[in-house]
């Protein structure tokens, strides 16, 4: 039975690291709302608690406490497993996430692939709503965002795929120790690999579906997407699921382009702050971002994002896979690597 | 029984009953998510034999990509399914009989099969112990074999080239939009500024 006690930490370690990205989560929330309301020169939420600081608690308490309400027409099995599937797999990719030297619960030496893998699984919850509702706006928002979120990890694919043959390996904490070259944050990746960065960062939006490429639920012409017939805690789960997602892509483009848990000023007072530090810090930068641009962009034309997508980033993307592996072997053959 | 044993046993009875389900169940749409779960439980067994690498290309290409495919035809699909299983009986003769064949054949091949003593004297895997599965694959795909990837990659080049010359239909009598064109626009040929004398209109 001497596999009882492994078993035991790594439970620990996950319910430990879900509580953990559950409460950061209910703040993201908070900070999404605060800021945008900031920009349009509101308040926000500002009630419950002081400064309105327990808000998302409030509206969990909410969905919880309303009745779930199935369609007459819909596929109730589907129906009510779509949500879950959505929230389960967004938690999922977090096992792989080292938010700090040696914190990952699984340190798979294909990390990289298996965020990439779960993540491209997270259309099923859409497309599976979308569907088992029984109802034209959540059919069109789902084929709609089917389409958009498998157009878009191309793009994510191939950016991945640059940054993995300058590190030269999938595991995402050797990711982020390549990119400790001893001159802090302009050692990172985002500076050599500033073009992947910028694609990265709006192939994510458009991954989660954040405006402006918030098609999947636009209001304006499919009433709200394909969560139009959820309530209750199915649709907290859809919620849940989109944000954890969210702050997934944050975590990403923190380790892949902004050096993980390391410290931007490789110098004593700086180094020895606890990585977790950092790297939650950097995340929140990262959304700061996704916050902004939600405040500041109009939504794009559902034709223009497609355009964007395969015409504008697929060959981009393409050119800088061959341009960063032909630099790198130039390197090497020099004898500079 | 060990853990790895014991989720052995998991990943494949349950990916032995979802594909009894993909078959068995009424609804296409829950066949296809069935055969997802048989895709993902799948993934499981390779990453069982220490195969990470195709486990993960398993669900990348096949479930995200290919069975999304499915899933989109099957949705627009407005077949009766019911009526179609209208005169289901009447092939079980000629159906029994091809599955006694191949029942017959595949007893007939399993049971003379014995694994011979070279191939359980050599080594588990291919790859050399010290490198990961991954740059192990990298390591020979581009240089061994690097003909026959390519090969598989114009293979992949003809069949998407056909796709689109079978369903690209140019019609002359609707508009389409230039990109270019709406990009170069320029403010001064697009707005016009009028002053408007009072109750007279433009």
């Amino acid at each position: 039975m001497d596999w009882v006690l492994p078993v035991l930490i790594i439970l620990g370690k996950s319910l430990l690291l879900i509580a953990a990205l559950l409460l950061y989560i209910a703040y993201i929330l908070y900070a999404d709302r605060k800021i945008w309301a900031a920009v349009q020169l509101r308040r926000g939420p500002n009630v419950v608690g002081p400064w309105g600081l327990f808000q998302s608690f409030a509206d969990m308490l909410k969905f919880v406490f309303k009745e779930p309400v199935i369609p007459d027409g819909a596929n109730k099995g589907v129906f009510l497993l779509a949500p879950f599937v959505m929230g389960t797999l967004a938690l999922a990719a977090w096992a792989v996430i080292p938010v700090a030297d040696g914190w990952a619960i699984a340190d798979l030496n294909v990390g990289i692939l298996y965020i990439f893998a779960v993540s491209s699984l997270g259309v099923y919850g859409v497309i599976m709503g979308g569907w088992a509702s029984n109802s034209k706006y959540p059919f069109l928002s789902a084929l709609r965002s089917a389409a958009q979120m498998v157009s878009y990890e191309v793009s994510i694919g191939f950016v991945i795929i640059t940054v993995l043959l300058v590190a030269g390996s999938l595991n995402l904490s050797e990711i982020v120790r390549a990119q400790d070259t001893g001159y802090g944050l302009l050692g990172w990746y985002w500076l050599p690999l500033f073009p992947m960065f910028v694609i990265f960062f709006i192939s994510a939006l458009a991954e989660t579906n954040r405006p402006p490429f918030d098609l999947v639920e636009a209001e304006s012409e499919l009433v709200a997407g394909f969560m139009v017939e959820y309530s209750s805690v199915p649709y907290m789960m859809f919620m849940l699921g989109e944000y954890v997602a969210i702050v997934t892509m944050c975590a990403l483009t923190t380790i892949l382009f902004l050096g993980g848990w390391l410290s931007p000023i490789p110098y004593a007072p700086f180094t020895l702050v606890p990585g977790v530090v950092w790297f939650v810090l950097k995340m929140t930068l990262v959304f700061f971002m996704f916050a902004m641009v939600k405040a500041f962009v109009p939504r794009y034309r559902y034709d223009q994002l497609m355009r964007l997508g395969w015409k504008v980033f697929l060959p981009i993307s393409l050119f800088m896979v061959v341009l960063v592996a032909g630099v790198l072997q130039i390197m090497m053959a020099m004898g500079w690597r | 029984m060990s853990v790895a044993a014991a989720f052995f046993y998991l990943f494949s009875g349950v990916m032995i009953a979802s594909a009894f389900m993909v078959i068995a169940a009424r609804n296409p749409v829950h066949s296809v998510l069935f055969l997802i779960l048989a895709f993902v439980n799948a993934s499981g067994l390779f990453i069982l034999l220490g195969a990470e690498f195709l486990a993960m290309i398993l669900i990348v290409v096949y479930v995200g990509a290919v069975a999304v495919l499915f899933l989109f035809v099957v949705m627009m699909l407005d077949v009766d399914f019911a009526e179609l299983k209208q005169g289901f009986l009447q092939y079980l003769p000629v159906g029994a009989l091809i599955g006694l064949i191949v029942a017959l054949e595949l007893v007939l091949v399993v049971g003379g099969f014995a694994p011979s003593q070279a191939a359980l004297g050599a080594p588990r895997s291919p790859a050399p112990a010290d490198v990961s599965n991954t740059m192990a694959i990298g390591l020979v795909l581009y240089t061994k074999h690097v003909y026959f990837f390519q090969a598989a990659g114009l293979i992949l080049l003809t069949a998407m080239i056909g796709a689109i010359v079978l369903t690209l239909r140019h019609r002359p009598d609707i508009k389409r939009q230039d990109i270019s064109e709406q990009n170069a626009r320029t403010r001064d040929e697009a707005v016009e500024i009028r002053k408007v004398p009072s109750r007279t209109g433009v």
